[in-house]
């Protein structure tokens, strides 16, 4: 654990990825296999449930540390984290811990079910035994939410690096539905075979915004141009007669989508489709809200099957006939696709992104702004040679989304965020005209600069009416740009609607308060885009 | 919420902590005609008084710092009367010279205590706890997450840190305040590992504390001349200001930390991007707080800049009489040394 817990200290105190790659790579070097398959299971998101209750540690810290309940509170607001809040109060070690990280791991899950006594007295003997970084990591651990500062990328340079491999190949072994109860380290990383998993999906290619004027790229004949759907990018997989659906997120969604489940029968093994997990109905698809329905829930009623239904935009052939085909460029996959569609009646389950023909890259601008009517969010852009790349890339493909919808509003409350913005006003929420009233529609926490939040934190100590635990109402004075993806009807917000992706896109110092948007206003985009 | 109170000895006013009986202000923040002056930070020690007065070895900063000032000095523990009120000056700990100012009139007494900490850093009057019926205490750090370690230890990591840098040619680059932390940090490093280079604002302060006999280690003042890589593998001490200016961009290639009790903060750490940060500071951590309290036996606690709020009410539930007072102190801010401080709390004083 004392490992473990100065990796983690390392990649804390470095911003630098080379400096995180070398980090990781000396750690990996020093740790035995389970510690390791249990590193790469925490950075890539694997992590053991929560089995105590975060309500309990409190207590318990507060009872150690001798410090009143309330007061324990009070230092959480400040620090801003649960784990770090404890580990910085409780007393000081009076033993050392020497066991391993997985040992660690073990003995948390070991807890579930057991009753609160027997939960108290481990957890209280773990923290007596560690010093404060072995403490916070393990407070992380046991609360469930530990995320590190290492992308997937980074880690997967550090496990190629060490084990001489190349990053590719390690990124494809390290998706899919393993845990390090159900595999070893070799068997995950070394083994012959690694498509034994038959659920196991390819990394997802994702594209970057277009960065300057799309005709920069070239000759548009050079180009597929596709509508960017808006539901959930997917892959679906076909093999041994079974079908397993991938969320972007990697996780395994296919319970929750029966409609696709039918594909085992329609489409042959060992093939393995790119798509959108679209909601459609009546030849047209229906908004992203639509699906948000659907996803969450534990049960997927016939109700929700026939008000929400989706079906599989494809866009994309990973497999076929059981080869990875992923290195043939677009226009051979894409002919494939098509073939394949075109052989196989999938019932309207699958049906093919078309490619949206146009002659040079003004008429393509055209259809880009068709995109709201069409309910898409804008035009992808791939390069008809490009094979299918592991992860964000730059050059082949690109995405060519519609400008935001954007509104003037008001900031009526202010709360202080987690982990770096600690103790600094990130989080607000905003407000438009209703008359002489104001009327909250919308959170926002992104899209400023450092400078400008630590600016506006000294204003909203200065200007703050009322405090609510965290939450502060402050003077409503200052204005903001938010931009937003769409705009929908909802029954459960005061002000009737709800927008997805909302974030600030300026800080408005030239606008009077009373120069805000109205209710009226977003009614109208309600109507115009909802 | 100004602490009000007809008879007592010490009030809370807008120009500051007034003695009506002496006509007299500790640390005030307007300007008045007779100052007491705990020490020499500027939140405490402000400009356009008409006379000052501080302990012998607090004046020469003072002096340095507000220029051609009417200031007295006294002796630490010697008495003073002014119109039958009693006070003298007693060590706090904070920074050279730095005073708890203990006020006694007709048998009540009452310490206005500055800044201070409980740890002997070798260069301040180390702390010595005074009884008092009414203690006014600051509570900079005041929350049970703050718990300081020994400063052997945090002085062991920053030599540790200067020796990985020293060894891989990089400068060492280090923020502490100018006047005191700036001190405290030369007389804990290493000198054997590398050259020392000060930025000017710690070697003015450097110079004036040199000049009171205190003896410090030698240090290099940072000039213009200096080629940039006279600072490879050797260390630069600067005031928290001077963090990403233009001035810190010719040291290269760099290694920053940041000393300040604020480094505790995982989220604090972060968002400055620094490499390290030591926890170091010139204030009481929770611990050593509540034992300078306990051991003033004070009945009454008024609780000036920092947690005021949340301190109170802890106060309270030990059964002491406090209350929290706006001042217009702000202990230790990490970025610069007098303006109001951002990461001091989300409950502000008020």
């Amino acid at each position: 654990m004392k490992r473990f817990a100065q990796l983690f200290a390392q990649l804390d105190q470095t911003t630098k990825t080379l400096k995180k790659v070398e980090h990781l790579v000396s750690y990996l070097n020093e740790a035995d296999d389970d510690d390791k398959l249990w590193t790469i299971a925490i950075l890539s998101h694997r992590r053991p449930k929560r089995t105590v209750k975060t309500s309990l540690l409190r207590i318990w810290a507060s009872e150690i540390a001798n410090v009143p309940l309330w007061l324990f509170e009070e230092s959480y607001h400040v620090v801003g984290d649960l784990a770090e809040t404890i580990a910085l109060m409780i007393p000081a070690k009076t033993q050392q811990h020497t066991k391993r990280l997985t040992d660690w791991i073990n003995i948390i899950k070991a807890l579930d079910k057991k009753d609160e006594d027997y939960k108290k007295a481990v957890v209280l003997d773990a923290w007596s035994g560690m010093d404060y970084n072995e403490r916070f990591v393990f407070n992380k651990l046991i609360t469930g939410g530990f995320r590190i500062g290492v992308s997937q990328k980074l880690m997967m340079r550090a496990i190629a690096q060490y084990e001489g491999q190349e990053e590719n190949a390690m990124a494809h072994r390290l998706m899919g539905n393993w845990t390090p109860d159900t595999i070893t380290y070799d068997e995950l990383i070394r083994s012959e075979n690694p498509l034994d998993d038959i659920s196991k999906p390819y990394p997802f290619y994702l594209a970057y915004s277009v960065e300057s004027e799309p005709s920069e790229l070239g000759e548009i004949s050079e180009w597929l141009l596709e509508r960017k759907w808006d539901g959930i990018r997917g892959q679906v997989i076909i093999r041994e007669n079974q079908v397993f659906v991938w969320s972007r997120g990697e996780e395994l969604v296919t319970d929750k989508f029966p409609e696709y489940h039918s594909l085992g029968l329609d489409l042959p093994n060992g093939t393995v489709i790119d798509g959108e997990i679209l909601p459609f109905a009546d030849g047209k698809p229906l908004t992203f809200n639509v699906l948000q329905t659907r996803i969450g829930r534990k049960n997927i009623t016939k109700k929700i099957l026939q008000s929400a239904p989706v079906i599989l935009m494809c866009y994309d052939l990973l497999e076929h006939d059981g080869k990875d085909i992923r290195n043939l460029p677009l226009r051979e996959r894409r002919k494939l696709l098509v073939q394949l569609l075109k052989d196989h009646d999938t019932k309207g389950i699958c049906q093919l992104s078309e490619g949206v023909a146009v002659e040079n890259w003004d008429a393509a601008a055209v259809e880009r702004s068709r995109s709201r009517s069409l309910m898409s969010e804008g035009l992808m852009i791939k390069r008809l040679d490009s094979e299918y790349k592991i992860g964000r890339k730059k050059g082949d493909w690109w995405k060519w989304k519609i400008d935001p919808l954007t509104i003037d509003a008001i900031m009526l409350y202010a709360q202080s965020g987690h982990g770096r913005r600690a103790n600094l006003f990130t989080d607000y929420t905003f407000a438009v005209w209703d008359g002489e009233n104001l009327v909250p529609f919308t959170k926002a926490y992104s899209g400023l600069t450092d400078k400008e939040f630590n600016e506006i934190t000294k204003w909203v100590r200065k200007n703050t009416k009322e405090k609510f635990g965290p939450v502060r109402s402050v003077n409503p004075e200052l204005v903001f740009e938010i931009a937003f993806e769409g705009i929908n009807a909802s029954k459960r917000h005061k002000s009737g609607i709800s927008l997805r992706f909302p974030r600030m896109v300026r800080w408005r110092r030239d606008k009077p308060a009373k120069e805000a948007n109205t209710l009226n206003d977003l009614k109208k985009m309600l109507e115009l885009y909802g | 919420m100004p602490v009000h109170q007809k008879n007592d000895l010490l009030r809370f006013t807008p120009k500051g902590i007034y003695c009506e009986q002496a006509d007299v202000y500790i640390d005030p923040w307007r300007p008045v005609d007779k100052a007491l002056i705990t020490h020499g930070h500027a939140d405490h020690s402000r400009w356009g008084h008409k006379s000052y007065l501080a302990t012998e070895s607090a004046a020469p900063v003072i002096q340095y710092r507000l220029g051609k000032i009417n200031i007295q000095t006294i002796a630490y523990g010697k008495k003073i009367s002014i119109n039958g009120v009693d006070f003298s000056f007693h060590p706090a700990g904070h920074i050279i010279g730095s005073a708890q100012i203990r006020v006694a009139y007709k048998g009540e007494v009452w310490v206005a205590s500055g800044d201070y900490k409980l740890e002997n850093d070798g260069i301040s009057e180390a702390f010595e706890s005074v009884k008092c019926h009414t203690f006014i205490t600051e509570s900079t750090f005041g929350l049970p997450i703050y718990d300081w370690k020994p400063q052997q230890e945090i002085f062991a990591d920053i030599n540790a840190w200067w020796r990985t840098n020293a060894s891989l040619g990089k400068v060492t680059f280090i923020t502490g305040y100018s006047l005191g932390k700036a001190q405290r940090i030369l007389n804990g490093l290493d000198h054997s590992i590398g050259k020392i280079y000060t930025h000017s604002a710690v070697e003015n302060i450097n110079e004036v504390i040199r000049q009171q006999g205190v003896s410090l280690p030698s240090t290099n003042r940072i000039h213009k001349d200096i080629p940039s890589k006279d600072f490879e593998s050797n260390l630069v001490l600067a005031p928290p200001g001077a963090l990403n200016s233009s001035w810190m961009k010719k040291f290269k290639p760099i290694s920053i930390g940041i000393a300040s009790g604020w480094m505790a903060l995982r989220g604090a750490r972060r968002r400055r991007a620094a490499e390290r940060g030591f926890v170091l500071s010139d204030h009481v951590d929770w611990k050593d707080l509540n034992t300078v309290i306990k051991a003033t036996e004070a009945e009454r606690v008024i609780v000036t800049h920092g947690y005021t709020k949340v301190y109170t009410q802890y106060l309270k539930e030990q059964g002491l009489q406090a209350e929290a007072a706006q001042t217009e102190f702000t202990g230790e801010n990490l970025e610069g040394e007098n303006i109001p401080s951002i990461d001091n709390s989300t409950t502000p004083n008020q």
